[in-house]
């Protein structure tokens, strides 16, 4: 919240009066996969640098269609490509995928609390995504990448439906070459032109290089999936206080008013979308939440 | 495939057989032989007798089912410090699905037969073997069930 008590507006623009949105245009539009594209935001009125930290969301408005939550999956120190990638799930996503270059789009954020990245230096990081959960981990692998040498093992792995679901193919292409991070990809089923690994992300875990004690984990996907993997983590002796998840609910206002994404005692949108597995834990286990 | 085993392939080094009890563990030692396939081998095919129980130590294993008028498809890959097979405890003792090296992937395989009886006449060290073998199974069991949900397909 703002110095007033006021929604925080994008970073670099003059802050708007409550929840409106402001006007941003599509530079471009990126498809990924058969249903998922990737959308370069730039402001029409710029009046300052874009800021923002790895797992922080904005709410787009298709305007006279809707709003919808989408996490930043840009580079925080080249916050001038505003990325957010889309899936097609529902009317505003599929309309926000549907957005032309030049097409205008309505923009207030970013909100939430983020990954800890810094907070995990001299540790070892594992990064767990499932499906469109790597988005809003990418801004904090790149904040890890960048001054890798602060950091221990780094290892992340990516789980989609298919082969032909995973996003940023060209980049992870790149990610894989590294020898100071370790990636793991991971689907659900394949061809046999695929030779890669087969199965959920959790079977991948056995695998992983780290000293657990030691180890901070950020995990972003469906919710069973993060709930499987935190355990999984727990059981090897992580710490369940260096689990971090990205929990989604139905966001509506995004500012910790209108309720509709309440999980448990918080609110997801203004005491999230990042928690800390321990917190968080018990409430995962209660069905009604 | 290969019958002599090379030395570097130990059972007590395979996540599967880590603590064991030393001498029942020295008893399957004894009947460990080593495997090696060629990437694209098909190592076990559906219906074949299951007659072996493989410990992975390099390579991949794809988990195959073929559904007539569909393409083959992997439903799970195995890697170094998994285990392939349970067919061969259960009757009919047949394979339920295909299995494929990926990858070129070497493996201690033990016979069936044997080890059925080793296992029999064994209970204690037979159960126990029984409670690593039921949480592979589990895992697999509930991969299955959250495949079905299609998670990331939402």
């Amino acid at each position: 919240m703002g110095a007033n008590g006021e929604p925080p507006g994008p970073p670099g623009i003059d802050r708007p009066p409550g929840i409106v949105p402001v006007p941003f245009e599509v530079r471009s539009r990126t498809g990924e996969t058969a249903d998922t594209v990737t959308l370069d935001l730039a402001p029409r009125e710029r009046r300052g640098p874009l800021s923002f930290r790895p797992g922080q969301f904005n709410m787009l408005y298709v305007y006279g269609v809707g709003e919808a939550a989408i996490s930043i999956s840009g580079d925080p120190a080249a916050p001038d490509r505003y990325l957010h990638t889309v899936r097609a799930a529902g009317k505003v996503s599929l309309a926000l995928s549907e957005a032309a270059p030049g097409g205008v789009v309505g923009v207030r954020g970013p909100y939430g609390t983020g990954w800890p990245v810094r907070e995990s230096a001299g540790r070892d990081v594992v990064l767990v995504a499932g499906g469109l959960g790597l988005p809003p981990l990418r801004p904090a692998l790149y904040e890890i990448l960048r001054e890798r040498s602060k950091y221990g093992r780094v290892e992340l792995i990516y789980g989609a439906k298919t082969p032909k679901d995973l996003v940023y193919y060209a980049e992870i292409q790149g990610w894989r070459q590294r020898s100071d991070l370790r990636f793991q990809t991971t689907v659900d089923t394949a061809g046999r032109d695929w030779y890669g690994d087969v199965g959920l992300v959790t079977a991948r875990l056995p695998d992983v290089r780290i000293e657990p004690a030691n180890t901070v984990a950020f995990l972003c996907g469906p919710e069973i999936m993060m709930k499987l993997t935190a355990k999984a983590l727990v059981a090897r002796g992580v710490p369940a206080d260096a689990i971090w998840l990205s929990m989604e609910r139905n966001m509506k206002c995004a500012v910790g008013l209108c309720g509709h994404c309440q999980f448990g005692p918080s609110f997801v949108c203004r005491h999230g979308p990042v928690f800390r597995y321990r917190e968080i834990a018990p409430f995962l286990a209660v069905r009604e939440v | 495939m290969s019958d002599e085993a090379p030395e570097e392939l130990r059972l007590a080094d395979h996540r599967f057989f880590r603590d064991m009890d030393p001498e029942f563990l020295a008893r399957l030692t004894e009947k460990a032989y080593a495997r090696t396939f060629e990437a694209g081998a098909l190592i076990v095919r559906e219906g074949d007798p299951a007659d072996e129980f493989l410990a992975l130590f390099s390579g991949k294993v794809a988990l195959e089912i073929i559904v007539p008028d569909r393409p083959r498809t992997t439903v799970q890959t195995l890697g170094p410090g998994e285990v392939l097979g349970w067919s061969w405890l259960f009757s009919p003792h047949r394979w339920r699905i295909d299995a494929r090296a990926v990858k070129p992937t070497r493996a201690l395989g033990l016979a069936a037969g044997p080890l059925r009886q080793l296992l029999d006449d064994r209970p204690a060290d037979g159960y126990r073997f029984l409670h690593r073998l039921l949480p592979v199974i589990a895992q697999r069991l509930e991969n299955t069930r959250l495949q079905l949900l299609d998670l990331h397909g939402r």
